[in-house]
């Protein structure tokens, strides 16, 4: 099986088509994606992305536009472009390792019901 | 399936496209949503793109009208309820924004279209703010309209737009509680207070009936949009149920809605209302609102004044990234390198 690793990132542009010829600008500022852990304890999530010129001015941004009502106690910024993603129309074959295994789940296993605490 | 599409970057096994088209509603029709990534027809591509980003362009020229009045609020409570209203919109129009860019379109083309007028944005931000009591009628109404259409659209197919709407009416709820608070503070006021609490919704009403878009005969993208379930109710349904709604919350405020037909129908166990003026909804969406050429100027003066800003941020990241790309390589050449971080 191949695995095609395609550079596809949120917010990718892609050769896609779509809009308005406009004038091309080289000089928009990056695009960054931000990631925000609500309490301590629990995993930065994925929230959104934004334009930055660079990581402190992504993560001052990400505060006002992400965490107003105070969303968030830690931020993470990433500039999209360094961001890899499985490619969709490969993922039954990706995935394909896992499927027939559901002996990995405990409900797999058939034993007494009068057996307790396991 | 066959391999016909080779992209520069790598190969992608591309299936035929009926039958990804077919993929792609059935997935639709079973609540899946459509992600980035995902095959969709270049339709429903372009119709999201168009929607998301009118959507975005409202919220950032919804800015002005209420920007109008910061300076002017009358206490310093009202002015810190305005501005952080203000700065919700503005963040409204960058999540919308950012939801747009995974269609696969810059956020400078979409700003070119809007400042070159070629995007729609709502045409109710075309119209003036003229007292204090606007602002009150602008949250109740405007917001409340805003919210009727935008409830459904975080149930909406596309899984960025529909998170983007998620935040939105999370925040969107402040918005219009505030502003009925303004109207019901006046409606409780001296004569004049009360008058000027009456032509605000006067002059809100009918334009905010108009944002719900023409009614389901002419409105030609509806049926595709509900079957791709971007649309989940129909322009005249949403519009029915705000009719409902603030026929039985301007008894609140002891005002009245500007509609001599408006009449509970027992039979339909709706309110009955009348015509609305399509001549002035149409003429507005053409350009020729109260407001537009001064809105479209305020958004076009503002992004060319920042045109300095923006450059000069990019060329100091330039200018610290160089620095750092020397020091670097600089250490990396001996032996004693000092740590980096």
């Amino acid at each position: 099986m191949n695995i095609h690793i395609t550079k596809f990132f949120y917010g990718d542009y892609g050769e896609i088509e779509g809009g308005a010829p406009a004038p091309v600008n080289n000089r928009e500022w990056p695009l960054w994606e931000v990631f925000i852990r609500s309490k301590q304890g629990l995993d930065h999530k994925h929230v959104g992305s934004l334009h930055a010129a660079d990581a402190a001015m992504a993560i001052e941004n990400a505060r006002d536009v992400y965490t107003r009502r105070m969303e968030g106690v830690s931020i993470w910024v990433v500039e999209s472009k360094y961001i890899h993603a499985s490619n969709p129309t490969e993922a039954g074959a990706l995935y394909d390792p896992a499927n027939d295994k559901i002996y990995r789940h405990p409900t797999f296993y058939q034993l007494p019901d009068e057996l307790k605490y396991m | 399936m066959l391999l016909i599409s080779v992209n520069l970057k790598a190969k992608i096994w591309v299936m035929d496209a009926n039958k990804l088209a077919e993929q792609f509603q059935q997935k639709i029709d079973a609540d899946i949503k459509i992600e980035p990534q995902d095959w969709m027809p270049d339709e429903y591509r372009k119709t999201l793109i168009r929607q998301i980003s009118q959507h975005a362009h409202s919220e950032i020229v919804g800015m002005l009208p209420e920007g109008n009045w910061i300076t002017r609020a009358p206490s310093l409570r009202r002015k810190a309820i305005l501005l952080a209203k203000v700065q919700d919109e503005a963040g409204h129009g960058l999540y919308l924004y950012s939801a747009t860019e995974t269609l696969g379109i810059t956020r400078d083309e979409m700003y070119y279209q809007l400042h070159s007028g070629k995007a729609k944005y709502s045409s109710i931000f075309n119209y003036p703010t003229l007292t204090w009591a606007d602002m009150g009628a602008i949250g109740w109404l405007v917001d409340g309209a805003a919210i009727m259409n935008q409830v459904p659209l975080s149930r909406c197919s596309y899984g960025p737009y529909a998170r983007a709407m998620v935040r939105i009416c999370k925040e969107e709820s402040f918005h219009q509680r505030q502003g009925f608070e303004i109207l019901l503070t006046l409606s409780k006021g001296n004569a004049a207070q009360r008058k000027m609490c009456q032509d605000a919704i006067n002059r809100w009403w009918w334009p905010s009936l108009m944002m719900f878009g023409p009614t389901d005969n002419d409105s030609p993208h509806t049926a595709q949009s509900m079957k791709w379930k971007i649309k989940r109710f129909t322009n005249d349904e949403l519009r029915q149920k705000f009719v409902d709604v603030c026929a039985e919350q301007v008894k609140f405020l002891g005002m009245t809605l500007p509609d001599k037909d408006l009449k509970w129908n027992e039979e339909r166990k709706h309110y009955d209302f009348g015509p609305i003026n399509w001549e002035e909804f149409w003429n507005v969406v053409k350009g020729n609102g109260p407001c537009n050429k001064e809105r479209l100027a305020t958004r076009v003066q503002a992004w060319e004044d920042g045109a300095w800003v923006r450059e000069a941020a990019l060329a100091y990241e330039e200018k610290k990234s160089a620095r750092k790309y020397a020091f670097q390589n600089t250490a990396k050449s001996t032996e004693n390198a000092p740590a980096l971080q």
